[in-house]
């Protein structure tokens, strides 16, 4: 079996250490759509992406989504996830700088556990928020 | 129709590095899914006839992705596990955009089952068709 970490259980209003990623580079996002098999040219070939009308190539949505996720399993324990929706408000370039944050904002008793809710953000340099997203934990 | 998707240990280590995760929980000898790796699923595995966005009848050009949701019913699948999948277009709406055009919002909803057919996840994903293509903006 794999490593049980423990938790103590967060309170509404706790907020997770924020992380900053960046600046952004090709090489990241290369990197997330060979991991994820997303080989839309429009991430990685800036002709392609200007051919398409935008300026250059940009971030795959879900690089970020997963840098977002990624703050919160850190925290609260991947096993622990139930439930992560996302939102993509705004897209990422290379050169960005992003802070991923996050806030407690219910913990409800469940049957033998707690249910841990997070309203989460990974916001641009430019305070444009590329993604809002909401985390469920499930804390023993 | 369904397919199969095993997952191995090797993925998930690399999509724990290329998204920056770093819990030890990805990286023992018996991981844990990292926490968007699902959608490693449809991208790698799923046949080219069982994409339920094909009869969605979406200008390709004009796509966006706008939402995606994971849902667990326990614990995520770890390696070593063969999960059996399959997609469906759940709903579909039409918004009116700020500058007046009509936006098309459709939605896939994919079943994750573990070998005892038991239903382990679902992944909800939102297409959005814009007005208007970029280049045409």
């Amino acid at each position: 079996m794999g490593t049980v970490e423990t938790h103590s259980l967060p309170a509404v209003g706790d907020c997770l250490e924020p992380r900053r990623f960046g600046p952004l580079t090709r090489t990241d996002f290369v990197k997330y759509q060979g991991a994820s098999g997303d080989y839309n040219p429009l991430h990685h070939d800036d002709a392609y992406a200007q051919a398409s009308g935008f300026p250059m190539a940009f971030s795959v949505g879900m690089y970020q989504a997963g840098l977002l996720a990624a703050v919160a399993t850190d925290w609260l324990g991947p096993e622990n996830l139930r439930r992560y929706a996302m939102r993509f408000r705004d897209q990422c370039w290379p050169g960005d700088i992003l802070t991923c944050d996050g806030v407690v904002t219910e913990v409800r008793p469940e049957e033998d556990a707690t249910r841990v809710v997070l309203d989460l953000t990974c916001t641009r340099q430019t305070g444009d928020v590329a993604v809002a997203a909401t985390a469920e934990f499930v804390l023993g | 129709m369904s397919y199969e998707v095993p997952l191995e240990r090797g993925k998930f280590r690399e999509f724990a590095l290329a998204t920056k995760a770093e819990s030890v929980a990805h990286f023992t000898d018996d991981p844990v899914m990292p926490a968007t790796f699902l959608t490693v699923a449809r991208l790698m595995w799923e046949p080219k006839d069982q994409n339920p966005m094909a009869g969605a009848g979406l200008d390709r050009r004009r796509v966006l992705h706008g939402e995606e949701e994971y849902a667990f019913h326990g614990p995520p699948p770890r390696a070593g596990q063969t999960l059996t999948v399959e997609s469906r277009l759940d709903e579909q709406w039409e918004k009116t955009g700020k500058r007046g055009g009509v936006m098309r919002f459709v939605r896939v909803l994919t079943e994750f089952r573990d070998e005892t057919g038991a239903l382990v996840a679902e992944q909800r994903s939102t297409a959005i068709e814009t007005a208007r293509a970029p280049k045409e903006a």
